[in-house]
């Protein structure tokens, strides 16, 4: 008994203790207004995952290079309007033959450790790209270039084999001090731990699987940014980021769906958070393999699109936070073509289709059947993605009324791509992609990436998309690229080796005491160092 | 006694090494490479680029090659690099997570054992009453409820609501400048609901099993004497009765300890809590390699430690153990 009792008296007292500690929670006035622009506050920002490495060229996963992002800077990059504007470059010449791009650096440029920024660290980053010895994903671009040149300390010109499109996208990556790493082993790099760029932001601390934090760097080039701290704080459990952010311990997130919907109409969250919400930069397909003879014709293809109806996958699966895909471009970017002629829900047609590929008799399933054999199929996805799932399940379902057995395999990420997709051993699936700035899609649709570990799995092989995709990519001119990719997406809303199901939206929640965000077709970060907090509502 | 003991370390050899073998291969036999993992999907990367990885972390050899490469490595304590992108040594990544584990599950045991025992013997000693059933409810809804959504709920009730106490992580922002104090309070305000909940959800199987224990000795025919002579209960139940309940349940603190550095995926994910369950998990997720040998490792030799000092203790109290054997 008397344990029991003890036991109780000193859970009750350390309950009463730390209650009693408790810090009360910054209280958040929010005034309307746009108020004064000011210097400081912190903005705490929520992530899944913890970065790995912040030598962006030795990462492969997306918070290293968010916060890469920060801390460093590349020659170019995109504006809020996803232009290509200048960035360590000031400008840039194209020879008239489209080889050789001169870049015109900025004057006056420090890294973080105020030594000056040249074109020897140009010149430095793209030999360590290319150099064997370093381990990184990020070399293929870059092999194009035959030549590489800083004939002096503000200019930095490349030269291609031949003329290359996406090449001046690819200079956005970032750009490393070379006199910290110059003769080193990267891969030994303290500065993977503890990085020093040219960015707005400055690295001050690391505490793995907590937290990275980044401070204002005050010489940035651009003007010091508002917002004085950067704190990416690492919280595994989507439940936990959102309640942390409505107790106050986050300033921003990325919602789901149904959060933005369902559980963030509250006064007091409208009072005390600003939602936004843009298209994604990716897409979900459901991809056929066309080596499978079942959708060798195009008219099988054509009948499951019109079987879907993809307007209700969007409203049952992302609660209508999300748009039809009909191609693999962003709608309302400028290689997206808007009049394009995708199969639309259509039944009807939909039976027609098959029927005119010879899909007659039902069997005693309901199930059609051609030469004996009935119309069953499995489309697999990969474990962890619910709306995945929730997809094939409604297409499963439409498609059972139009006389197709759909069946559904759900498999863990590695194992299904070693043993299915690899060895093209799959009827079709649930994927997504995202979407590149620059339109180039010769990994995914040229048929010379149909081999294993290619990403043309679906084997999808179009001579006029082959020659379309090769002029594309070697030409500078918007106008003529532009009049290839549209041409590419009517031959893919007609031969329908995918069917393209959604564009997902982009839904961040930011605290509405930052001002100064200006939603773009960028998103909302493109102009981070504008945002500020003004004084009387600044809380750290 | 000598003898016996150096007998023990020899067996603890082969041993050994045949638990590293097989996680070696098992690893290995999950498919996907952790080169695979990083680069999948990527259009940037070509086959070339590829096989440079994949030579550049030595998984073009053999198996067998690699194993023992691994093993000349450990050898000399040397765990190896971890495949993950940051490249740095897994001793490293263990020892960053290694103490907020242990002290985690270190708290969680010592309070699990310090809730259950007495909570044990107040369900024996009011056997089949109101108390009794009360009890048996109330550390089976700890057993039955979903870890995770007893985690949440208190979240929501401690965090969001009342906001007494941080939901997730270990340390407040700007802790840093706390003093000692402040920041030893500080981490018990950030663990108390992690720990609430690992307690909680433990306590049913051990109080059960206590309570058993105790209704045992209590039949035996020395309590029945003891009673008897005129003993006052509780003289019989902590004098005579507990030491004899007790010891059993001691045993099994035994079988706990290496689990003290196991961690827990579950909740250490629920409350941001960078833990050994993490690292492990995300090692294995990402076919890390040297980081999950380098854990099981740790583990296994903790395990094959825990267990000869359990036999030697036994030895001592035994003889026949250290001659027979």
């Amino acid at each position: 008994m008397r344990i029991g009792h003890a036991a109780c008296l000193i859970l009750l007292s350390l309950v009463l203790l730390i209650a009693a500690c408790t810090d009360k929670q910054p209280v958040r006035q929010t005034v309307r207004g746009p108020g004064k622009p000011a210097y400081g506050d912190a903005i705490v920002v929520g992530s899944i995952g913890d970065a790995s490495n912040l030598i962006p060229l030795l990462a492969s996963d997306t918070p290293s290079f968010e916060i890469a992002g920060y801390v460093y800077n590349g020659l170019v990059k995109y504006d809020k309007d996803l232009n290509l504007v200048g960035d360590l470059a000031e400008s840039w010449d194209i020879s008239k033959d489209g080889l050789t791009i001169t870049f015109h650096l900025r004057k006056g440029v420090k890294w973080h450790d105020g030594v000056e920024f040249t074109s020897a660290d140009v010149l430095y980053t793209y030999r360590v790209t290319i150099d064997p010895k370093t381990p990184t994903a990020y070399s293929e671009d870059f092999k194009q270039v035959k030549r590489a040149e800083a004939p002096d300390r503000y200019t930095f010109s490349v030269t291609y084999g031949k003329p290359f499109a996406p090449a001046l996208a690819s200079w956005g990556m970032n750009i490393l001090p070379a006199h910290l790493l110059e003769g080193k082993d990267i891969t030994k790099s303290e500065l993977a731990r503890r990085p020093v760029g040219t960015g707005p932001y400055r690295f001050k601390e690391w505490v793995a699987g907590q937290k990275i934090v980044l401070d204002a760097y005050k010489d940035y080039f651009e003007g010091e940014p508002y917002i004085g701290r950067y704190v990416y704080r690492i919280i595994p459990d989507n439940s936990t980021m959102y309640m942390e952010l409505k107790a106050g311990g986050l300033d921003m997130m990325g919602l789901t769906p149904v959060q933005y919907q369902r559980q963030t109409g509250t006064p007091d969250f409208k009072a005390r958070f600003n939602k936004y919400r843009y298209p994604a930069s990716a897409y979900t397909y459901l991809g056929y393999n066309l080596r499978n003879p079942m959708f060798a014709d195009k008219r099988v293809r054509q009948a499951i699109t019109s079987a879907i109806n993809k307007d209700e996958i969007i409203h049952g699966v992302l609660f209508g936070m999300g748009q039809v895909a009909h191609g693999p471009y962003k709608p309302g970017t400028w290689a997206c073509n808007p009049h394009i002629k995708d199969f639309d829900y259509n039944p009807a047609l939909a039976k027609q289709l098959l029927t005119e590929a010879g899909w007659r008799q039902v069997n005693s399933d309901g199930v059609l059947v051609k030469d004996g054999k009935p119309f069953t199929f499995t489309i697999l996805t990969n474990q962890g993605n619910d709306q995945r799932l929730k997809t094939a399940q409604i297409i499963q379902r439409r498609l059972k009324n139009v006389g197709i057995d759909v069946k559904i395999r759900v498999l863990e990420f590695a194992s299904l791509l070693t043993n299915f997709i690899d060895k093209g051993n799959f009827d079709a699936l649930i994927m997504g992609w995202t979407i590149t700035q620059d339109p180039d899609i010769f990994d995914v649709w040229h048929s010379s990436k149909t081999g294993p570990k290619e990403l043309n799995f679906i084997g999808f092989k179009n001579k006029e998309v082959d020659r379309l995709i090769e002029e594309g990519r070697s030409t500078f001119d918007v106008e003529k690229r532009k009049r290839c990719y549209y041409r590419i997406q009517e031959i893919l809303a007609d031969e329908q080796p995918y069917t393209f199901l959604y564009v997902p939206d982009s839904l961040p929640v930011v605290s509405s005491r930052f001002r100064g965000i200006e939603p773009a077709p960028a998103g909302i970060t493109y102009n981070f160092i504008k945002w500020y907090v003004p004084k009387e509502e600044q809380v750290y | 006694m000598l003898g016996y003991l150096i007998k023990r370390l020899l067996m603890l050899v082969p041993l050994f090494l045949g638990i590293t073998l097989i996680t070696f291969t098992v690893i290995h036999l999950a498919p996907g490479e952790p080169v695979e993992m990083q680069t999948a999907m990527n259009p940037k990367i070509s086959a070339q680029t590829r096989q440079k990885l994949r030579e550049y972390y030595g998984l073009d050899k053999p198996l067998h090659v690699q194993y023992g490469r691994w093993l000349t490595r450990l050898s000399k304590l040397d765990f190896g690099r971890s495949f993950a992108s940051d490249n740095r040594p897994v001793i490293d990544k263990i020892k960053e997570r290694i103490p907020v584990t242990l002290s985690l599950n270190i708290i969680a045991l010592v309070l699990e054992f310090g809730l259950a025992i007495p909570i044990g013997i107040l369900a024996a000693t009011h056997r089949e009453t109101l108390l009794d059933k009360g009890i048996t409810i109330f550390v089976f809804l700890g057993f039955a409820v979903p870890t995770f959504w007893l985690a949440l709920l208190l979240m929501y009730l401690f965090g969001v609501k009342l906001g007494w106490l941080p939901i997730s992580g270990l340390h407040s922002l700007g802790s840093e400048g706390f003093t000692p104090v402040h920041r030893l309070l500080d981490i018990g305000r950030h663990l108390f609901l992690p720990i609430a909940v690992a307690t909680f959800g433990s306590l049913a199987g051990l109080s059960r099993y206590m309570r058993a224990n105790m209704l045992e000795v209590l039949g035996q025919d020395y309590i029945t004497t003891a009673r008897a002579k005129g003993l006052a209960e509780r003289a019989v139940i902590y004098r005579h009765a507990l030491k004899n309940a007790l010891l059993p349940v001691i045993t099994l603190l035994g079988f706990s300890l290496p689990g003290l550095i196991g961690g827990s995926v579950i909740f250490e994910t629920i409350f941001a809590i960078p833990g050994m369950g993490q690292l492990f998990y995300m090692g294995v997720m990402a076919r890390d390699y040297p980081l999950v040998m380098g854990i099981l490792v740790i583990g296994a030799f903790l395990t094959l430690v825990g267990n000869l000092l359990a036999d030697l203790c036994y030895a001592l109290a035994d003889p026949r153990i250290r001659h027979g054997g």
